[in-house]
């Protein structure tokens, strides 16, 4: 006979009583597992999205109307060039990378191009979408760390940590790959007559690598043809910012400058700190990913914060029901084990270890049925992979015991503290 | 070992109004005694036997065992007396529903920290003694209740303990069984053991060395 041996055996003599207080964790504990399950891998999916999408903060002159994110780009309204300047001085956190456009519609052989001028560097890191053809190399700071396909290990560079602690790859003697290669001379060098064409450009005009094309008057060399992203780009014509404001006469302007900023940073307030650095442009973010995203994890945090109030409700009530219950049903049997001479801490003890037994299995329990919800109803409901945390055990364990202690704990001690006597009804 | 009671009085209180339980008794149990308490039904009986066994508290006067006052002790030292010295034998068994007749008369040993071998040995030769040896594994309701009388007997002795306090043991026992338990009274008195009885049955009270009477909480022998 030991202690356990007793509480054992009493959790299975009401077995009622004691499904309805497990169900009680049970079901609380599976709900806020799956939740939180799920939330982690969804906020983990849009923040992906997010970083695939490459820039997610547009800076567009004041009176621009947004209408799309990718032909924004494409308004009359200029700003000054100096805003580039600014920017790369302050001391703003999670500006990961900058890329000024000033973009115009043209004509190339009878069909209707954009022609975008761009600083090279910065607008090709800025285009994680492009990665993707294995042409360019990672984005610099927040992002995707997979490694760009077709980049083989040992012609990677040596890997340093980044803004938003991502990794970005760096050169460093090793013998560059071709990827990097084709991005070092097209990128780093785009000369004032080469030009980037995007693949429906190219295909249309019948272009290829190689070939020449007169951009307003001006013959270019295409340097490359870029990959297929399916954005607008796809329709762009790249040339260098510099050569494009000189043979627009227009000065040193832009009409937009995309920024890569990382998603942690702008729900801290990052585009706030832009408006506040640049009270005459009008700063945006792609609104509707960073905000469905918001709201979806506040629905998520609202969700389990309710749940978490009505397990600690519905389940501490329930165990205390339980457990007042089984002390008022067991009550002759307390007062036989205090006259056999059982002291008010081993009383105390039975009831706080049959309390841990119950929050323990209901939080294993409930860890494995969340689990298993989350990662069956997970990818069919919210449309993503979602795979178990181990995490979430000790936190669902936790919670369940604490939940079931709280509920135990004055009925634990109504136990110990019976009389006897009158428990005994024989006077 | 001597169990004494001083000048014990033990009040209750009913809506309010004080209701005399005990009043004024003072009674000594020397080692060996075999003591009946009878007397109509609500006169104290059942009091005198809490308070003797460290159970309830009076409300004025002592109870000594050992010389040792034990309202002077706190709940949890009682307890611990009555582990080491005191049996308890009750009209319904109090036995624990959920445990076989083995693990009851194991309860006890357990409290009193005998190892888990040493418990199931002296729990089953106790049983045996008892002719229950048949039954260890029985759970109370699979039991009769002159078995289940007897699984209790083999319990209150399960710690040896000098002085036995029984509530009334053949109360619900058919007269067939309730010779039987008084005869296992008779046969551990003569070991040595104190053992005070309350019963309302005048031809068990007259098996006891000596018979004190109550009435309206006070001591008429």
């Amino acid at each position: 006979m030991r202690i356990r041996t007793i509480v054992w055996r009493e959790l299975f003599e009401r077995k009622n009583q004691l499904v309805t207080s497990f169900l009680a964790i049970l079901v609380g504990i599976t709900a806020i597992v799956s939740i939180k399950n799920v939330t982690f891998f969804s906020e983990k999916a849009v923040a992906k999205e997010l970083d695939a999408l490459g820039a997610n903060i547009l800076i567009l002159p004041k009176s621009a109307s947004l209408q799309d994110y990718y032909s924004a780009d494409l308004q009359e309204e200029e700003f000054p060039e100096e805003y580039v300047t600014r920017l790369t001085t302050s001391d703003l956190q999670g500006l990961d990378n900058l890329s000024p456009k000033l973009s115009l519609q043209t004509e190339v052989e009878g069909k209707r191009v954009t022609l975008t001028g761009i600083l090279p560097k910065s607008e090709f890191q800025a285009k994680a979408a492009w990665l993707g053809a294995g042409i360019f190399s990672r984005p610099q700071g927040c992002g995707v760390v997979t490694a760009a396909p077709g980049v083989a290990p040992q012609a990677q560079d040596t890997l340093t940590q980044g803004g938003c602690g991502v990794t970005t790859a760096q050169g460093a003697g090793n013998p560059p790959a071709k990827e990097t290669l084709v991005r070092k001379r097209v990128i780093d060098s785009l000369g004032s007559s080469e030009a980037l064409v995007g693949p429906d450009v190219a295909a249309s005009l019948g272009l290829k690598q190689g070939d020449s094309v007169k951009l307003l008057g001006k013959p270019f060399t295409v340097t490359a043809i870029l990959p297929q992203t399916g954005t607008i780009d796809d329709s762009r014509v790249f040339v260098h910012l510099h050569t494009l404001q000189q043979m627009t006469g227009k000065g040193y302007v832009l009409n937009a400058i995309e920024i890569v900023g990382c998603c942690n940073q702008i729900s801290k307030g990052l585009v706030q700190k832009i408006n506040k650095l640049l009270p005459e442009a009008k700063v945006v973010t792609i609104a509707q990913v960073v905000d469905t995203q918001i709201k979806t994890n506040r629905i998520m945090s609202r969700l389990s914060l309710i749940f978490l109030v009505i397990i600690f409700l519905v389940g501490g009530v329930s165990i205390a029901n339980y457990m007042y219950a089984n002390v008022f049903e067991r009550r002759r049997e307390i007062g036989t084990l205090m006259a056999l001479g059982a002291g008010s801490s081993l009383i105390l003890r039975m009831f706080v270890l049959k309390a841990c037994l119950l929050g323990l299995t209901g939080g294993i329990c409930g860890y494995a049925l969340g689990t298993v919800l989350a990662v069956t109803l997970g990818p069919r409901l919210a449309g993503i992979p979602v795979l178990p945390m181990p995490v979430l055990l000790a936190w669902a364990v936790g919670l369940s015991l604490a939940v079931a202690l709280a509920g135990s704990y004055f009925p634990a001690r109504r136990a110990a503290h019976l009389d006897p006597c009158a428990t005994l009804q024989e006077v | 070992m001597v169990l004494r009671i001083e000048g014990v009085t033990k009040n209750y209180n009913h809506h309010g109004r004080p209701v005399a339980g005990l009043s004024e008794a003072t009674l000594e149990f020397p080692k060996g005694d075999f003591v009946s308490v009878v007397g109509p039904s609500g006169s104290g009986k059942s009091t005198l036997l809490l308070v003797s066994g460290g159970m309830l508290s009076p409300t004025k006067g002592r109870v000594l065992l050992d010389e040792q006052s034990l309202y002077d002790l706190s709940a949890d030292q009682r307890a611990s007396v009555r582990r080491k010295k005191i049996g308890f034998l009750f009209q319904t068994f109090n036995l624990v529903p959920y445990l076989s007749a083995l693990e009851n008369v194991q309860l006890p040993l357990w409290l009193a920290g005998v190892d888990e071998v040493s418990q199931r040995e002296r729990a089953s030769a106790l049983l045996q003694r008892v002719g229950l040896g048949d039954r260890l594994d029985h759970k109370p309701s699979e039991l009769s209740v002159g078995e289940q009388q007897r699984v209790a007997l083999s319990r209150a002795l399960a710690n040896d303990p000098e002085i036995i306090l029984a509530d009334e043991p053949t109360g619900n026992l058919d007269p067939d069984t309730s010779q039987q338990i008084m005869g296992f009274l008779n046969e551990i008195n003569e070991e040595g053991r104190t053992i005070v009885m309350v019963t309302h049955d005048p031809r068990h009270a007259a098996r006891a060395k000596r018979t004190v009477k109550l009435v309206a909480g006070r001591l008429c022998s």
